[in-house]
């Protein structure tokens, strides 16, 4: 069936109220408005508003209540309107969410999925356009999502929430309104692996979510100037399939690492390093990088778009890595 | 303030405290040797050691913590709530804490939500009127605490919080108002801190006449002498309790210096949870431990 990303995880969501009354939904205007990006429009009125809750604008009083309802027997999902209004949440999320299980020995899991929109290119400014995921991935005692694709969409909601502990789920702005083919049988995903989205010989790419189509877009136009190149969806931000990408680098010899985020400190920046310590004699050509330009995303859609990952960019990575060495 | 207010509860509510959280552990019904325990860094303290004295958490009991973050236990104990609310229990959440969490966000946030949403929830303020060395009417405009919890339209009225009876007597009627589904209520628990803020605090923001002064209201004095005048307590019973006080004292001292540090092997357990096929870190999620 034909399906939009943002009907895609509407249907996860509505799969998991059905499943399970335990779950339900929290956040900033998912009930009477919608969602801010119309993810929940028409819950409201399928599972009133007990489940379909609308908060406050309090960030941390919202995430922290959704992390005291989790360790009380609930499943909640909630929702906040885009990564930087994490930041106010931080303190919940960090604090609470990803240690109470190891401060309490063990006692206390929080199974609780948060959901946030991540990601720019839709000239909203510096406070609606970061991608700070890998941020999150630095968390002991989190698991870090990244859907790309409609299937993940759909189906790592549910598989997040059978999860005993916090689970992060991240969208990018810029796929709510991709749409494609979806099985009419789709279901839940594994939350564990990456996922080689083209297969290739000469080089391997590796990205995750909002930068997936624009590396399948790069590597069509290697294709036609023969290089072959392999595309790996990381799909999990934390824990890394390292497995995957190590598999893959030994195969093709050659990476490139695509990230939205910036590229000091980044996540981008630990797969280079994993890539290095477990398989540095396997390289042909050292491990190359395309992330956003170290700036705060501007507005004026040249700049912004400067500042982005491109397609051209990441063909000029691929290229030199192609190049260089042996 | 903790043995006023933990005394009304029933076994199924839940208690969230701060940092300052051994009375209210211990008072709960957490072991004095597991709490001792876990501040010698064992397994066999009430988090295997992996919390420490600020982090004192039991299932048993339903304690939640000990949570060092300042007004942090707040959204939690909203949250608590709110699952006991959806899920139709009438069970209550007591969430304590020091009137420095006034000055965050999340106490302001956290107190919005539970009256919106009429949560079956206690707040206990104890204001003992200085957060670390910084006095509330240097921190505060509005140092009328219980005043702030009325403008959230809760239910909040302050109790001398050096009155064990008096305490007593504020939570059992708040605690059943909540647990009849009146919504989140407030208690301003108006106290002192005699001691020190921790080893590290010299004391040098306020006078030792003002300890003394306050001091004198110590509230096991004074529930102490009221006991005795109304011929509720004699000398013999007393020194009875404080026998018995020590002796349990001198066995979590035992306990806790007998107890053993966890392997090194087990350093990164209880990151995520252990199951079945998990890859993490070992098998069998849950209570472990004492």
């Amino acid at each position: 069936m034909k399906s939009s990303y943002r009907e895609a995880l509407r249907a996860g969501i509505r799969d998991a109220m059905l499943r399970d009354e335990r779950v339900f939904l929290m956040g900033e205007d998912v009930g009477s408005y919608g969602g801010s990006f119309a993810v929940s429009l028409g819950l409201l009125e399928e599972f009133g508003p007990e489940r379909i809750r609308d908060t406050p604008l309090s960030e941390s009083g919202f995430v922290g209540a959704g992390i005291g309802a989790a360790l009380a027997g609930m499943r909640p999902i909630v929702e906040i309107m885009t990564v930087n209004f994490s930041l106010l949440a931080l303190d919940q999320i960090v604090n609470n969410a990803a240690s109470l299980l190891h401060m309490s020995g063990g006692q206390f899991n929080v199974p609780i999925v948060i959901r946030m929109t991540t990601g720019a290119g839709r000239q909203l400014g510096a406070q609606h356009s970061h991608s700070l995921e890998g941020w999150f991935a630095h968390i002991p005692g989190l698991r870090i999502l990244a859907p790309a694709t409609l299937a993940d969409a759909r189906g790592m909601l549910w598989t997040a929430l059978e999860d005993p502990d916090p689970v992060l789920i991240f969208e990018h702005g810029s796929l709510y309104n991709v749409t494609g083919e979806l099985d009419d049988d789709a279901g839940p995903v594994d939350i564990d692996t990456a996922a080689i989205r083209r297969t290739g010989a000469d080089i391997t790419l590796i990205t995750y979510g909002g930068t997936l189509p624009a590396v399948l877009d790069a590597a069509e136009q290697l294709a036609a100037e023969g290089i072959d190149a392999e595309v790996l969806d990381l799909r999990t931000l934390r824990p890394l399939d390292e497995a995957a990408i190590l598999a893959s680098v030994r195969r093709t010899h050659r990476a490139v690492v695509v990230d939205e985020g910036w590229r000091s400190g980044s996540i981008s920046a630990e797969i280079s390093a994993r890539i290095t310590e477990n398989a540095f004699y396997d390289l042909d050509a050292p491990v190359g990088r395309v992330c956003s330009a170290e700036v705060p995303i501007p507005y004026a859609k040249h700049l912004e778009l400067a500042a982005l990952p491109s397609v051209d960019r990441i063909i000029a990575a691929a290229r030199q890595a192609v190049s260089a060495g042996g | 303030m903790a043995a006023g207010v933990l005394e009304t509860l029933a076994p199924e509510d839940a208690v969230l405290a701060t940092y300052r959280e051994h009375g209210h552990a211990l008072l709960r019904g957490v072991a004095a040797g597991a709490i001792l325990a876990e501040m010698y860094g064992h397994v066999e303290g009430c988090c295997r050691g992996r919390g420490g004295s600020m982090h004192l958490f039991d299932a048993a009991t339903r304690f939640y913590g000990g949570n060092a973050i300042v007004a942090g236990g707040l959204p939690l104990a909203v949250g608590m709530a709110l699952a006991d609310k959806m899920s139709g229990r009438s069970r209550v959440t007591v969430c304590f804490f020091g009137e420095g969490a006034v000055a965050e966000g999340e106490f302001h946030e956290s107190l919005n939500l539970a009256a919106l949403w009429q949560l079956p929830v206690l707040f206990c303020c104890e204001n003992n009127l200085y957060a670390m060395g910084t006095a509330l009417g240097r921190s505060e405009s509005q140092t009328d605490i219980a005043l702030k919890a009325a403008s959230y339209e809760i239910a909040a009225w302050a109790v001398d919080g050096m009155d064990v009876v008096a305490v007593e007597d504020a939570a059992r009627h708040a605690v059943e108002a909540v647990r009849a589904g009146g919504g989140p209520h407030f208690l301003e628990l108006r106290t002192y801190r005699f001691r020190a803020h921790s080893m590290f605090d010299p004391e040098r923001y306020r006078d030792k006449a003002e300890v003394a002064r306050w001091l004198e209201r110590d509230p096991i004095n004074l529930l102490r002498a009221a006991m005795e005048a109304a011929g509720q307590l004699t000398a013999q019973e007393w020194e009875q309790l404080q026998s018995d006080a020590d002796a349990e004292v001198a066995a979590a001292v035992d306990f806790a210096e007998a107890g053993t540090p966890e392997p090194l092997e087990d350093l990164t357990r209880f990151v995520y949870s252990e199951r079945a096929g998990n890859t993490g870190t070992g098998a069998g999620s849950g209570r472990s431990g004492p």
